[in-house]
C-alpha cells in the first residue's frame, strides 16, 4: 500500500481521505436525504459564505495572526450595501444600484481592514485582540445603522449573487472557486505570498532580511478584509436582508477549517486546497447532522472538540517529527 | 588511584546523520581542573549537554564516581554533583543576590516556603567559601558581567557541587575579572571540586589547569598534562593547521572611501563611534561579549535606531534606523544568531535565498518571475558550494557552514556595497570557516566594503585589513591587522 501511505503522508492527503470518509459516512446513515439532488444543492449554496472567511482567515493565519473581526467585516459591510439597495432608487431590475453597493462595501470591508493592519503592524498589538476588538467595534456600527433589526426590502438583481446558477453552477460556489484560485495564485506567485508566508515561519529573520514587514501586514489585513466583504456580500444576497448578528457561528467554524485544512496557527505553513477540503468536510459533516437531526447547540459543541482535537493531534504529530 | 569523579568512555553523538561527537573518552578527578578546548562547532557544547543529562550519546558509557550510569537526564546529573554554569548564567535578573544562590538549593531541599534568613545565610556562606563580597540584598541584573558570573558559580557551590563546568567563562571578562576567576578555580580545587573549563580560547587559563583536552570535528585530537601545551601548540590542535591564515594583501593607498560613519550614538549601547570604510577593504570590529559590538552592527544595519550620527554611503545619507533604507542603499547584514535571526528553518533552501530577491524578479502587478527566481537561488548554491541533496528542503536540514553560505547568499544575490557581517563563522566547522574567509577576501577582491565582527582573533587577523577595538561602546583603538599580534589585540580587548 505505498500509494496509500504517500496520500497519508501529507495534511492534504490526509484531508482528501477525511472528506471522503465524512461523505461516505453520511451517504450511508441517510442515503435518500443526504444524496438528494436537493440536499447536494442546499448544500453548494450554503458553504461559499463561510468558505470565503475561512480563506481569509487562512492567508492572516499564515502570517501567525488571525483575524477575528471577519464576521464583523462581513455584517458591517453587508448593512452598508443593504442600505445602498434599498435607499438608493435604480432603474429596471436594479443592476447599477447593486455595482455601487457592491463597491461601496467592497471599499469599507478593505478600510475595516487597513484598521486593522495599522493597528497591528504599526501599533504593534496582537492581532487576536487587536482583531477581537475592531471585530465588536464593526457589529457596533452595523447595530447603529440600523438599531439591530433586519434591512430588507433589495431590487431583484441583488438576488443574482447568492441564490442564482450559471451553467447549472450556484453563483456561490464559482465565486469561491475563483476566490480560492485568487489567493492561491497570490499565495504561491507573488513576492507578497512568499513574505508573508516566511514572516509566519519567522519575523524576526524577515526583519533581518530587509522585509517591509508593515506594509507586507497591512495588505494581509486589508485583503482579509475585503474576503469578509465578499462573503457579507454572498449571505445578504442569500438571506435576502442585512442584519449585525447574522453568521455568528461562521468565526469559529472559519478558525475551525483553516485549522483543520492545515494551516499552522503559529504561520508559515498552510495551502489552500486542503482548506478547501476541509470546507467539503464540515460541510458534509454539518448537513448530515441535520439530516440526523442534531440539535444546533449541540453542534457549537462538536466544533469546539473538534478545534481542540484537530490541534492536539498536529501539535502530537509536529513533536514526534 | 581513586576513581574517577566523572569518566567517559567512547561517546557518541550524531545529529540527523552529523557526527557531533565521535567515541570520546575522558576522566575528571577531584579537585581537577581540565581545560577543554576546541573551536565553534568541534563538539564542545554536545559534550557538556551529554554531561549534564540534556542530550543521551547513541553509544559509549559514562560513569560516576566509577559507578556506570544508564541514561542520565539533568536530575540524575545534578545529584551526582555535576553543575553546569552557561554562558548567560541562567540567572534570575529581578530576584537579590542572595536568592538566586540559595535557588536550586533551597528547590533541591524541598522547601515550600521562602526562608529569608536560610537563604541569606547559605548565600553569605558560599560567596565567604569563594572570598568574594558582593551586597546579598541587590539584584542581580545590576550586576557586572563579572559579579553575574560569580554569583551563578555560587548558585553551583551552594548544592554541592563536585564538577562545575563552565561554558565559555571568559569571553565577557576583563584581563583582571580572569585573573579573579582564576584564583576562585584555585581555591575550589583545593576545596576537592573539580572543574571543566570549555573554551576556545584557552591560553589564559591554562595556569591552572591540570589537564587538556582538545576536541576538533568531534574527535578528540590532543591530550595531555596543561604543561605540555602553550597557547600556540593549543592553537594547531584546535584548527588542524600549522601556519596561521596568511593575512589579505594590504590595501592599495588609493583606495576610495566607500562608508562614512560619524558620531554614531546610542544611550548604553554605543558612543559617539566614527570610522570610515574604503571600497576592497575587510574592517574588523572586534571587542568583548558586551561591547557594544553588537549593536554597533545592528545600527549599521537600521536594527538599532542611534539618538544620533549618520552614516553615508558612496556620498549620500542615509536614513538610520531604518533596515529597509540600508538594504536599499546597498548594506547587508548577516545577523549573530543564524538560527533565530538569520534563517527561516522550516522554509525550503531556495526560499531563503530567493526572499532577498522578491522585489527584482517580480512585475509591476507583483507576479513573481519564478524561473528566474529560483534558477538564480540555485546558482548561488552552486557559486558558495552549498552541499545538499535536494534545495527545495528545509533549510534546517543543512549543516552550519551551509546554513551560514545560505544567509550570505541571500545577500550577495542582491550585490551590496558594505556587507556586515556579525560573527559570520561561529557554529562552523573549520573546513567551512576557511571557506567562508575565502568568500569574504573574494567580495573584497570586488570592490566591497567588508565589515566583520567578530571576537574571534585568529578570524579577524586573518581576514581584516585593519581592526578596530571596542570597549564599552567606544572605539578606543585601530590597528593594522599586519601589524600586530594575536597575543597582543588579546590584550587590548580585554586591559
Amino acid at each position: 500500500m505505498p500509494a496509500l501511505q504517500r496520500i497519508l503522508s501529507t495534511t492534504e492527503g490526509r484531508l482528501a481521505v477525511i472528506a471522503f470518509g465524512v461523505f461516505i459516512a453520511m451517504a450511508l446513515l441517510s442515503p435518500d436525504k443526504f444524496l438528494s439532488v436537493q440536499n447536494l444543492t442546499s448544500m453548494a449554496f450554503q458553504f461559499p459564505e463561510f468558505a470565503i472567511l475561512a480563506l481569509a482567515m487562512t492567508i492572516t493565519m499564515l502570517t501567525g495572526g488571525i483575524d477575528l473581526s471577519v464576521v464583523g467585516i462581513a455584517n458591517m459591510t453587508a448593512i452598508i450595501a443593504a442600505l445602498i439597495l434599498t435607499n438608493v432608487t435604480g432603474s429596471g431590475d436594479g443592476w447599477a444600484v447593486l455595482a455601487l453597493a457592491l463597491c461601496v462595501s467592497m471599499v469599507v470591508g478593505m478600510l475595516a481592514g487597513l484598521f486593522n493592519g495599522i493597528l497591528i503592524a504599526k501599533l504593534g498589538l496582537p492581532p487576536i485582540l487587536a482583531t477581537l476588538g475592531s471585530g465588536l467595534i464593526f457589529t457596533g456600527i452595523a447595530i447603529a445603522m440600523t438599531g439591530g433589526s433586519a434591512v430588507m426590502g433589495f431590487p431583484v438583481a441583488t438576488a443574482w449573487i447568492g441564490n442564482s446558477t450559471v451553467l447549472g453552477i450556484p453563483t456561490p460556489v464559482i465565486v469561491f472557486a475563483l476566490l480560492a484560485l485568487g489567493v492561491s495564485l497570490v499565495l504561491t506567485r507573488t513576492g507578497f505570498g512568499i513574505k508573508l508566508r516566511m514572516f509566519g515561519t519567522n519575523p524576526l529573520a524577515a526583519r533581518y532580511a530587509a522585509v517591509n514587514i508593515d506594509a507586507m501586514l497591512i495588505k494581509v489585513y486589508i485583503f482579509s478584509g475585503a474576503l469578509a466583504a465578499t462573503s457579507g456580500m454572498v449571505v445578504m444576497s442569500r438571506a435576502n436582508s442585512a442584519k449585525a448578528d447574522y453568521g455568528s457561528s461562521y468565526l469559529l467554524l472559519a478558525v475551525l477549517i483553516a485549522v483543520l485544512g492545515g494551516v499552522n496557527p503559529y504561520g508559515g505553513y498552510g495551502r489552500v486546497i486542503g482548506v478547501i477540503l476541509a470546507v467539503l468536510s464540515m460541510q458534509f459533516l454539518s448537513s448530515g447532522m441535520n439530516m440526523l437531526q442534531v440539535s444546533n447547540f449541540a453542534r457549537e459543541l462538536i466544533w469546539g472538540s473538534l478545534l481542540i482535537f484537530v490541534m492536539i493531534m498536529n501539535t502530537w504529530r509536529a513533536r514526534r517529527a | 588511584m581513586p576513581d574517577a569523579l566523572v569518566t567517559l568512555d567512547g561517546v557518541t553523538k550524531t545529529y540527523s546523520g552529523i557526527t557531533a561527537l565521535d567515541s570520546v573518552s575522558l576522566s575528571i578527578v577531584a579537585g581537577e581542573a581540565v581545560c577543554l578546548a576546541g573551536e565553534n562547532g568541534s563538539g564542545k557544547s554536545t559534550l557538556i549537554k551529554i554531561l549534564a543529562g540534556v542530550e543521551q550519546p547513541d553509544r559509549g558509557k559514562i560513569s560516576f564516581s566509577g559507578q556506570t550510569q544508564g541514561p542520565l537526564n539533568p536530575r540524575i546529573s545534578a545529584a551526582a554533583g555535576i553543575k553546569v554554569i552557561f554562558q548567560d548564567f541562567s540567572l534570575f535578573p529581578n530576584l537579590s543576590v542572595a536568592e538566586n544562590i540559595a535557588f536550586s538549593a533551597e528547590i533541591g531541599a524541598g522547601a515550600r516556603l521562602y526562608r529569608r534568613a536560610r537563604i541569606r545565610d547559605l548565600a553569605a556562606h558560599t560567596l565567604q567559601r569563594i572570598g568574594v563580597d558582593i551586597p546579598l540584598d541587590v539584584a542581580v541584573e545590576s550586576l557586572s558581567v563579572a559579579h553575574k558570573q560569580l554569583v551563578a558559580i555560587c548558585r553551583a557551590l551552594a548544592t554541592e557541587a563536585r564538577l562545575i563546568i563552565m561554558d565559555e567563562p571568559t569571553t565577557a571578562l576583563t584581563e583582571r575579572e580572569v585573573r579573579v576567576l582564576l584564583g576562585i578555580i584555585r581555591r575550589l580545587k583545593a576545596d576537592g571540586v573539580a572543574v571543566l573549563f570549555v573554551s576556545h580560547k584557552l591560553a589564559e587559563v591554562l595556569e591552572v589547569c591540570e589537564h587538556v583536552v582538545v576536541l576538533r570535528n568531534g574527535q578528540k585530537v590532543a591530550e595531555g598534562p596543561a604543561t605540555e601545551f602553550d597557547a600556540a601548540l593549543l592553537t594547531r590542535h584546535m584548527t588542524g593547521r600549522d601556519v596561521a591564515a596568511t593575512p589579505p594583501a594590504p590595501l592599495p593607498a588609493n583606495a576610495a572611501v566607500l562608508m562614512t560613519v560619524e558620531n554614531l550614538n546610542k544611550e548604553g549601547a554605543c558612543a559617539d563611534v566614527s570610522f570610515t570604510l574604503h571600497a576592497g577593504e575587510v574592517l574588523g570590529i572586534s571587542g568583548l561579549l558586551g561591547s557594544g559590538r553588537t549593536a554597533l552592527a545592528k545600527a549599521l544595519f537600521g536594527l538599532v535606531a542611534p539618538d544620533r550620527g549618520t552614516i553615508t554611503l558612496n556620498g549620500k545619507r542615509i536614513p538610520t534606523g531604518n533596515p529597509l533604507a540600508a538594504a536599499e542603499a546597498g548594506i547587508g547584514y548577516v545577523p549573530e544568531d543564524r538560527l533565530t535571526e538569520g534563517l527561516f528553518l522550516t522554509q525550503s533552501i531556495l526560499q531563503n535565498i530567493a526572499i532577498g530577491r522578491l522585489d527584482a524578479h517580480s512585475n509591476a502587478m507583483g507576479v513573481l518571475d519564478l524561473p528566474a527566481l529560483m534558477g538564480g537561488a540555485r546558482d548561488w548554491l552552486k557559486r558558495l558550494s552549498v552541499k545538499t541533496a535536494n534545495p527545495d528542503d528545509p533549510v534546517r536540514s543543512l549543516s552550519g557552514g551551509n546554513q551560514q553560505r545560505v544567509v550570505l547568499a541571500r545577500w550577495m544575490a542582491r550585490s551590496p556595497r558594505v556587507l556586515v557581517l556579525n560573527g559570520p563563522s561561529v557554529g562552523v566547522d573549520v573546513g567551512s570557516k576557511s571557506e567562508i574567509h575565502g568568500i569574504i577576501a573574494d567580495l573584497a577582491a570586488q570592490g566591497l566594503g567588508v565589515i566583520l565582527i567578530s571576537d574571534d582573533l585568529p578570524e579577524v587577523l586573518a581576514t581584516c585589513h585593519r581592526v578596530l577595538v571596542m570597549k564599552s561602546g567606544r572605539i578606543t583603538e585601530e590597528f593594522d591587522a599586519r601589524a600586530v599580534s594575536e597575543t597582543e589585540l588579546a590584550h587590548r580587548l580585554a586591559s
